[in-house]
């Protein structure tokens, strides 16, 4: 039996750090902000910028900017980065057997995941629009958005839980395949669907971000275009495919990036639910395993660098875009 | 007119839309009704039947859960999962509020403080957002054990944090940065520059102008943008295995959780009110504060 006594024993330190944090950043700001209001003229701008913006500045840079560019070079040298090799790493990423499954395991989740997510999310947004009882079934759809990758691929793993045919299922998916007479799978070990189904739980937890995001977008349709498309008698599927997809398509592309970005990194339920075993391994997840498993830091890194490369047009789209609109 | 008006307005008309709806709703809520029911169920039932049986004889329990909590030497952890949900509160906790209100801050000078080079700073803080965070576990972690050296020369000390709550929160901080700067940016830039201005021509500098205009109109934006961290925090898994990972005494309840669902794959006795337990407080953090949550996520993604 655990005691409370021994668990506030346990605890205290903890919470008194939390508190600490607090204390810190609250006092030291709170000081700033009362010296900083005596000071006029000239120097207040610099003095602004160093308390507002270098400090976060400063975290950036040692968290992202400079480790990025390390873990670059590190993707030329070898597994405990004491000597330069070149392209080794890459041209051994792409020989690896292993390494091309994961490899061409990701690229299938890029491709399908953010597709589905997408079409899911704009057919909800568009059915649920001034629906009866809209914001109960959204409320629904969205709530695995709370759940962690972890929790959710729990959740699944009970799903797709198997037993042998002769005995009663205790996963839904496994009892279903019995009552449609289908034959019972281990599903998780069934490659390459299995990947598939690992699919599902992603699709599960971020369809309710598509779909709350383009609802937005769709009521912010005007009701003239509408009217006049109407007048015009589209109606049903017409007027979806005419009007509403054309209106929304830069929201459409935004959902469509963000998830692929989100699947590139994915890491969590591939770690939870298969070790990338089964074949199931996909480039984030080995990359882990290069780092920190088998402490091959030159092939992990060059991994990461590969799944950043990914990443590259994306970004590169999107900065694109946000100049364009800061132009306007 | 009317009648067409109307089906204008929903373009997959009722009935079979309701239903396809109806259908993917509980599609997406099943799976974690059957984590929920599972958790309640005696061990022995869980082994035998499925869950979807239990509503016949029901036999359900508060065992599980007292088991996880309460029970030491079981196959949680000496002190049950109340500790690791410690963890993750004092990993969440700070990280939330260092991110948001360093990139309140932040968001603020580059809105709103004329300097050099500062769209530029904007540009590259918007690209850093881009860059997955694998690329830097692994050196940031050496700068944690280690401190950098160049030439010889140590140019940032070695920080005493390996295995501490800070290094898994200084992390946390570090990455979220940059989106949260770019989404309270958009907020605070589109303040009106009257009110801004007649601010200053009064007299008051930037420190005044935040503390007494941008952070009490900002409160919105700053609910949800918190919340949506929260929630990214709480939920994560890489930065705590890659930054926690060696310690059971700062992991938080994800991390435990993956350890479980691994080890003890068919634990389902343990694993399910684990679990149950682990979504109860972002859920609620959720559920309560939807509208917010909402209002970040747009803030993001739509112009």
């Amino acid at each position: 039996m655990i005691t409370f006594g021994s668990l506030f024993a346990s605890s205290w330190p903890k919470i008194f750090q939390i508190l600490a944090v607090i204390v810190i950043f609250f006092g030291f700001y709170g000081i700033a902000f009362a010296a900083g209001a005596r000071i006029k003229g000239k120097k207040q701008n610099s003095l602004a910028i160093a308390l507002f913006l270098v400090p976060a500045l400063i975290l950036v840079m040692t968290g992202l900017g400079i480790p990025a560019i390390q873990t670059f070079l590190e993707s030329f040298k070898n597994a405990d980065s004491s000597q330069w090799v070149g392209l080794k790493n890459y041209s051994n990423a792409i020989h690896d057997p292993d390494i091309r499954l994961a490899f061409i395991n990701t690229i299938s989740w890029v491709v399908i995941c953010p597709v589905i997510v997408t079409a899911l999310g704009i057919s909800l947004a568009t059915m649920l629009n001034k629906m009866k009882r809209e914001a109960f079934a959204k409320s629904l759809i969205f709530m695995p958005m709370a759940i962690s990758f972890v929790g959710g691929s729990l959740i699944w793993n009970l799903m797709y839980a198997y037993q042998e045919p002769d005995r009663a299922q205790t996963g839904l998916v496994g009892q279903i395949m019995l009552w449609l007479h289908i034959d019972v799978k281990h599903l998780l070990l069934w490659s390459p669907w299995n990947n598939l189904f690992l699919m599902v739980v992603y699709i599960w937890g971020f369809t309710g971000f598509a779909m709350v995001i383009l609802s937005a977008a769709i009521k912010g349709i005007p009701t003239e275009i509408e009217e006049a498309a109407q007048l015009d008698g589209a109606t049903g599927i017409r007027l979806f495919r005419t009007i509403t997809v054309p209106m929304v398509r830069t929201t459409i592309i935004v959902v469509l990036t963000t998830a692929m970005v989100g699947t590139l990194k994915l890491f969590d339920v591939i770690h939870t639910m298969t070790g990338g075993n089964f074949k199931t391994d996909v480039l984030s997840n080995r990359m882990f395993d290069e780092n920190f498993v088998y402490l091959n830091y030159g092939r992990g890194s060059a991994l990461a660098v590969l799944i950043f490369l990914g990443v590259i047009p994306i970004t590169y789209y999107n900065i694109r875009s946000l100049r364009l609109e800061r132009k306007h | 007119m009317s009648s067409k008006g109307h089906a204008a307005n929903r373009p997959f008309t009722s009935p079979i839309a309701s239903m396809v709806v109806t259908v993917i709703a509980v599609l997406w809520t099943v799976p974690t009704f059957g984590l929920v029911v599972t958790s309640f169920r005696k061990k022995e039932d869980i082994l035998s039947t499925g869950w979807w049986t239990s509503f016949k004889n029901p036999t359900f329990t508060f065992d599980n859960f007292r088991a996880i909590l309460f029970e030491s030497g079981g196959t949680v952890g000496e002190q049950g999962m109340i500790p690791f949900a410690i963890n993750s509160l004092a990993i969440t906790i700070p990280a939330v509020l260092l991110s948001v209100g360093l990139g309140l801050m932040a968001a603020y000078a580059l809105a709103w403080i004329p300097f050099r080079f500062s769209d530029h700073v904007f540009y590259g803080l918007f690209a850093l957002q881009g860059v997955p965070l694998q690329l830097s576990l692994l050196p940031l972690l050496t700068f944690f054990a280690t401190g950098v050296q160049l030439f010889g020369h140590t140019i940032f000390p070695q920080l005493h944090i390996v295995g501490t709550l800070a290094s898994v929160w200084l992390p946390h901080t570090m990455f979220g940065l940059p989106l949260v700067i770019y989404l309270l940016h958009n907020f605070v830039a589109a303040l009106p520059r009257e009110v801004m201005e007649a601010a200053r021509v009064d007299g008051a500098n930037h420190f005044e102008v935040f503390r007494r205009i941008v952070l009490p109109l900002s409160i919105p934006a700053i609910a949800s943008i918190a919340i949506f961290q929260f929630l990214w925090i709480w939920n994560d898994l890489l930065v705590a295995l890659v930054f926690a990972g060696g310690t059971d005494d700062v992991a938080p309840l994800t991390l435990h959780l993956a350890n479980l669902g691994g080890s003890l794959g068919s634990h389902w006795e343990n694993v399910a009110p684990a679990a149950l337990f682990s979504i109860i407080i972002p859920l609620i953090v959720f559920f309560s504060l939807q509208r917010y949550f909402v209002r970040g996520l747009l803030a993001g993604s739509v112009k």
